[in-house]
């Protein structure tokens, strides 16, 4: 790598007032063709670009951004990241993508702040406790670490939480991941970026596709606000806006658009040191490294394509948190903002081919896609590359809403849909 | 987060609705005879729209009735509400 970074970087460039450090990746004018063109430069665009050109082989390849990358939902997540899913085939995905973010910060020589704090699932009612239980015996026989915590054991590991038996909804206990955690989103992205650029991958911003040329049954290339770009293969990781390129091509998808919002707190002293998520009153919290409390909020009901989300659904979150956290009664919000996630029938992801030759799609992550980035982004890669998936993303096809053959995920989705 | 005008009861805030999708997704006449392409197209494939969409709405904390709206979902602004079995409105394809 040109520019490595190490302590002797950092001494350098500190002896220099820090004024020499190198763009770490390059901006330029798309060419004329590519033999692989990703739609979206997000953590799972990116990390796809990045895989093909390092583990398939693939030089001359182009990520298109509409706007700058890891603008859209890789930075406006809450950092999640855990594996703790209830079947075989969503285990094998999500669990992939942990092994690769335990090791993602060496392999991109870019630090992506991976904190393996563990998250915690509590669980308010009889039900939640018997599927919380169940998944943490599925978990353990895929080899996923997953314990259930009594509510003793609960308080003893986040003290905060209000464990009182008389509140609305009770905490009867939970599971916990300790391999779980968090990563900051924005150095993911920035990490793919540099490192795909570095070999080679063209990263084009302001770059937005407008329609698909096909010719028959296979695709030729795009029609982008920069002129038209030939190409072959082209791996759609367009989120939210999947849909609206998908029609393009003239496909319809199982995906239905979504705000979902998320908001922080003022910063404070350290005060919660896991993540703690809580599906049944719709809580979820963690602390950032700066001090702000991350909390994730849930979507609106309806299509919308406005990046905002309804006032109700916060309060709705933020009633949650007070009655399972009395300590934050007194803490003001800074910020509050939506996302536009794409959500699928069954819960679970779309790393497919398509029945259009050439044309791939990687969607359908709904409320829970960046904790898969690295393991997405392989799998797509390997998609993509082959004509072919991987064992660990067959499961995820298309082809799913035809045969029945749906990966439920509903009770494992932190988000209710 | 914005205002219905319920056909029935008036201009309510947004919540006091659910959303049923898109309208005009039609109930196969014959499911027996459906083929399995087929199926997966009425119970899963949406237009899921980014501008002018037709889509159900249920004042589910009001009268409980069903109508339809027209919304541009890119701005989540309402162009249109009438009612069950009415003719959608031909101004907005």
């Amino acid at each position: 790598m040109k520019n490595k970074y190490s302590v002797f970087s950092l001494i350098k460039n500190a002896l220099s007032q820090h004024e020499n450090w190198q763009q770490a990746w390059g901006n330029p004018e798309p060419k004329k063709e590519y033999d692989a063109i990703i739609v979206g430069g997000g953590g799972h665009g990116l990390a796809t670009a990045y895989y093909l050109a390092k583990k398939h082989n693939l030089k001359n390849i182009a990520v298109l951004e509409k706007g700058w990358i890891g603008g859209g939902n890789t930075g406006r997540n809450t950092t999640i990241i855990r594996s703790n899913y209830l079947w075989d085939a969503s285990a094998g995905l999500y669990d992939h993508a942990l092994k690769l973010w335990e090791n993602l910060s060496q392999e991109l020589n870019y630090n992506v702040m991976f904190s393996q704090r563990g998250v915690m699932n509590l669980a308010h009612n009889l039900q939640d406790v018997r599927d919380l239980k169940r998944r943490t015996h599925a978990n353990r026989l895929n080899g996923i670490d997953a314990v259930w915590l009594n509510t003793e054991e609960v308080k003893k590991f986040c003290p905060i939480i209000n464990t009182s038996p008389s509140i609305r909804y009770p905490v009867l206990g939970g599971t916990l991941q300790r391999r779980a955690g968090t990563a900051r989103h924005d150095a993911v992205a920035w990490g793919y970026a540099r490192g795909a650029s570095e070999m080679g991958v063209d990263i084009i911003q302001n770059c937005e596709v407008k329609g698909i040329k096909r010719n028959g049954d296979r695709v030729e290339g795009l029609e982008t606000t920069k002129g038209f770009i030939k190409t072959n293969k082209i791996g759609v990781v367009a989120a939210g806006h999947s849909s609206v390129v998908a029609n393009m091509a003239g496909l319809k998808l199982p995906l239905e658009s979504k705000p979902l919002q998320a908001l922080v707190s003022e910063p404070v002293k350290p005060i919660i040191d896991t993540v703690v998520m809580s599906n049944a009153v719709h809580a979820y919290v963690s602390q950032s490294d700066k001090g702000e409390l991350v909390i994730g909020a849930g979507t609106d009901s309806y299509v919308s394509y406005t990046q905002r989300g309804s006032h109700n659904i916060v309060e709705e979150t933020l009633k949650a948190i007070l009655e399972l956290y009395p300590i934050f009664s007194r803490m003001k919000m800074l910020r509050q903002w939506g996302g536009i996630v794409d959500i699928c029938p069954d819960a679970s992801p779309i790393i497919s081919k398509t029945n259009i030759k050439g044309l791939y799609f990687n969607c359908g992550w709904g409320t829970g896609g960046f904790k898969a980035t690295p393991g997405s982004g392989d799998l797509f890669a390997h998609t993509i590359a082959n004509d072919e998936p991987h064992k660990l993303n067959a499961a995820f096809n298309l082809n799913r809403f035809i045969s029945g053959d749906l990966v439920d995920e509903h009770g494992a989705a932190a988000v209710a849909h | 987060m914005f205002l219905i005008n319920c056909p029935f009861c008036g201009e309510r805030d947004q919540s006091e609705f659910s959303s049923g999708g898109e309208a005009h997704v039609v109930r196969p006449k014959q499911p027996t005879e459906l083929s399995d392409d087929e199926w997966a197209e009425y119970l899963f494939m949406r237009k899921n729209i980014k501008g002018i969409q037709f889509e159900r709405w249920n004042h589910v904390h009001g009268c409980r009735k069903w109508f339809n709206v027209v919304r541009d979902t890119s701005n989540d602004k309402i162009l249109s509400v009438y009612k069950m079995g009415e003719k959608p409105p031909v101004n907005y394809k």
